[in-house]
């Protein structure tokens, strides 16, 4: 480099500075948001269809300026019909209620159950402790596809299938793996001086955990929350083997509806997941603070 | 009656002994810093105390009752830890009461204590933010509040003032001092920095190894330093400590040889007693040494180095042969580099180890 070159370096690196957040410049800023719309666009497609009519959303070429209906929702609750008038109960209260209540329930037991062992893992360490949290992670590196069978043998052969113990149970055991590693590392990043010094302001341990260390972890609860849900909520190969009709989740009932007897019905399937996505957006919304926090926990040093 | 007393303590890592048989005793009132380079066994030291760690071997007693086998909390102890380890969920108030729920204490009582120890180390302004949110003095000053709040055995401190600057060092140091001598518990301090050793302590317990070397004053720990590492490690700038052998010896005077050097200086009995011809080690702190005019029989010879201007005084690095002399000189005195000077001292500040490296008195 040319000593020439130093003061025009020095100043460009200087504008960029100032420029800071919301100063990107017109043309930064439209190519972001092509971009994003590149990359958001199937979701955007599936909410218009979920508010066009039957012929609107099967018009080719598709048409963006239509009359928005809002058919297809109230058919998710009640009754949908094909074209020449055949009608089937749709029942996506029963199978919205089953998603949610198996995605909470195994959530919720994942972290608890998980939580405590990750703080067992990072505070009261086993001989051998690096192997025992290797084979638990080990359960996550077979494609499910591999143990499906056993699994459903045992479910049979339990009587576990069909219900919502069984599946509950099942999606506990999937997130335990990765809620133990990811709230293990986030226990190790904990001062350890701090429970020290609760422990001689008098705490017991079963305090220290409750009163000390998890309000810590919260953030990090929150992003383990996040990432289970997603998993559990989109779960489809085990859900379509092991639930039965009335424990049906969203993903395998959806399915369903595509052929039989109202053949495919692009508006119904588009209403189902636009709804299907609410839930998973509004919990991502409300611990949005959290989960950055969660993710990026550790990653400076203090 | 608060007052710590270890025995035998000792303290195995693995084969590795981080602590041996370290007998200590603190009365009540009494501040005692563990003072020693890092790595020497002294925040272990501590830490067995609080019960953090178990002793392998020895006996740790506080307020007269043996604690080996007594939890932490059990132990009625209250500690400053080197990083503060404030509760980060907990506002500054809350930190300071949390001890404080664990006495069952009336909460108007409780109110009335936190409030005191804020207004003692000057929180109230801040008592009601949370630790990430309040200066590194004001956590520190938490940290010591937390302490204070309760009426424990005893205080441990582990490197209170390591994290902050110089200026609020010295505050702290005061305040710290201030607030133990109107508490009258058996104080411990774990220190490397000797300047936060010898202004806080009643006595000073030096580490090495694991060991401790010497347990005396400030003051007697300055002046009688028991071995060449405790003489090398107090005082700033560091005690020269030359090698030599009694060449000869006569008529109350030695002449020690190190180098091409010869020097005579005046000796007491116990310092005469070691053989002509023995190797010893001969300390004289930098402040100890005067110019001479001129060259005589009682003086060292040396070319000044290197200058090391410190505000009130000048450090010399004065090339005598092989050594490296440090002599503090008023700031008056002004000598360029490559100048030849003669050291004179005091014959009563010259400190004698012997071969073993133990003073000999």
């Amino acid at each position: 480099m040319t000593d020439a070159a130093l003061p025009r370096l020095a100043m460009r690196r200087k504008s960029r500075v100032s420029r800071g957040v919301g100063h990107a410049g017109w043309g930064r800023t439209i190519g972001a948001g092509v971009v994003s719309l590149i990359y958001f666009f199937p979701v955007l497609w599936i909410v218009l269809t979920a508010f066009k009519s039957h012929s609107d959303a099967l018009a080719v070429p598709p048409k963006w300026l239509f009359t928005p209906t809002l058919e297809n929702f109230v058919q998710v609750f009640n009754r949908a019909y094909s074209a020449d008038g055949v009608a089937v109960d749709t029942k996506f209260d029963l199978f919205f209620f089953n998603s949610i209540f198996i995605a909470g329930t195994s959530v919720a037991l994942a972290l608890i159950i998980g939580t405590l062992a990750a703080f067992g893992f990072s505070r009261y360490p086993l001989k051998g402790n690096q192997t025992y949290l290797f084979i638990i992670l080990t359960t996550r590196m077979l494609p499910a596809i591999v143990v499906i069978i056993p699994i459903l043998i045992m479910f049979r052969v339990t009587g576990l299938a069909g219900t919502y113990v069984g599946i509950i149970m099942l999606y506990t055991a999937f997130n335990l793996p990765f809620t133990i590693w990811m709230m293990k590392s986030f226990f190790d990043e904990l001062s350890p001086d701090v429970e020290d010094a609760a422990r001689l302001d008098g705490s017991s341990d079963t305090k220290v955990f409750f009163k000390i260390c998890m309000p810590q972890v919260y953030a990090g609860i929150a992003a383990t929350a996040v990432f289970g849900l997603i998993l559990t909520w989109n779960e489809y190969l085990f859900a379509l083997l092991l639930t039965g009709v009335q424990t049906r989740t969203v993903p395998v009932a959806m399915a369903q509806t595509i052929g039989g007897d109202i053949g495919v019905r692009w508006g119904l399937l588009a209403a189902i997941e636009t709804l299907f996505l609410i839930p998973v957006i509004l919990v991502t919304f409300f611990l949005q603070n959290h989960l950055l926090r969660g993710v990026t926990f550790g990653t400076v040093k203090r | 009656m608060s007052t710590i007393e270890l025995s035998n303590v000792t303290k195995y890592f693995g084969s590795l002994a981080a602590v041996r048989d370290v007998d200590l005793s603190v009365g009540a009132g009494e501040t005692v810093c563990l003072l020693g380079p890092s790595g020497c066994g002294k925040t272990t030291t501590l830490r067995i105390v609080a019960g953090l760690e178990a002793a392998s071997d020895g006996d740790v007693l506080i307020a007269g009752r043996r604690m080996n086998d007594l939890s932490p909390s059990e132990r009625d102890i209250a500690m400053v830890f080197q990083f503060y380890a404030l509760y980060p969920s907990l506002t500054v108030a809350e930190n300071i009461a949390f001890p404080l729920y664990y006495e069952r204490t009336s909460s108007a009582d409780r109110e009335r204590r936190v409030k005191q120890a804020a207004e003692t180390l000057d929180l109230s302004a801040v008592l009601n933010r949370l630790p990430g949110e309040i200066s590194e003095g004001e956590k520190q000053r938490v940290a010591v509040a937390r302490a204070i709040v309760r009426d424990p055995n005893c205080f441990l401190f582990d490197e209170p003032l390591s994290r902050l600057d110089v200026e609020l060092r010295q505050t702290m140091r005061g305040q710290i001092k201030e607030v133990l001598t109107s508490l009258s518990k058996a104080t411990v301090i774990v220190t490397h920095d000797q300047l936060e050793a010898l202004t806080m302590a009643d006595r000073i317990a030096i580490m090495r190894d694991g060991l401790i070397e010497q347990v005396a004053s400030p003051h007697a720990i300055f002046a009688n330093p028991c071995n060449v590492f405790v003489a090398g490690f107090i005082g700033t700038p560091q005690m020269n400590l030359i090698e030599a052998s009694y060449a000869e010896v006569a008529e109350g005077e030695a002449e020690l040889a190190f180098g091409d050097q010869r020097f005579r200086l005046a000796v007491n009995g116990a310092s005469r007693a070691l053989a002509k011809g023995k190797t010893m080690t001969f300390g004289v702190r930098p402040r100890a040494f005067t110019l001479a005019g001129a060259a005589t029989a009682h003086t060292i010879s040396g070319t000044v180095e290197l200058i090391e201007p410190m505000g009130a005084e000048t450090l010399f690095h004065v090339r005598a042969g092989e050594i490296d002399i440090r002599v503090v000189v008023p700031r008056e005195i002004r000598i360029s580099p490559g100048h030849v000077v003669h050291l004179a001292c005091d014959p009563g500040q010259v400190h004698f180890f012997d071969a073993e490296g133990k003073a000999v008195q």
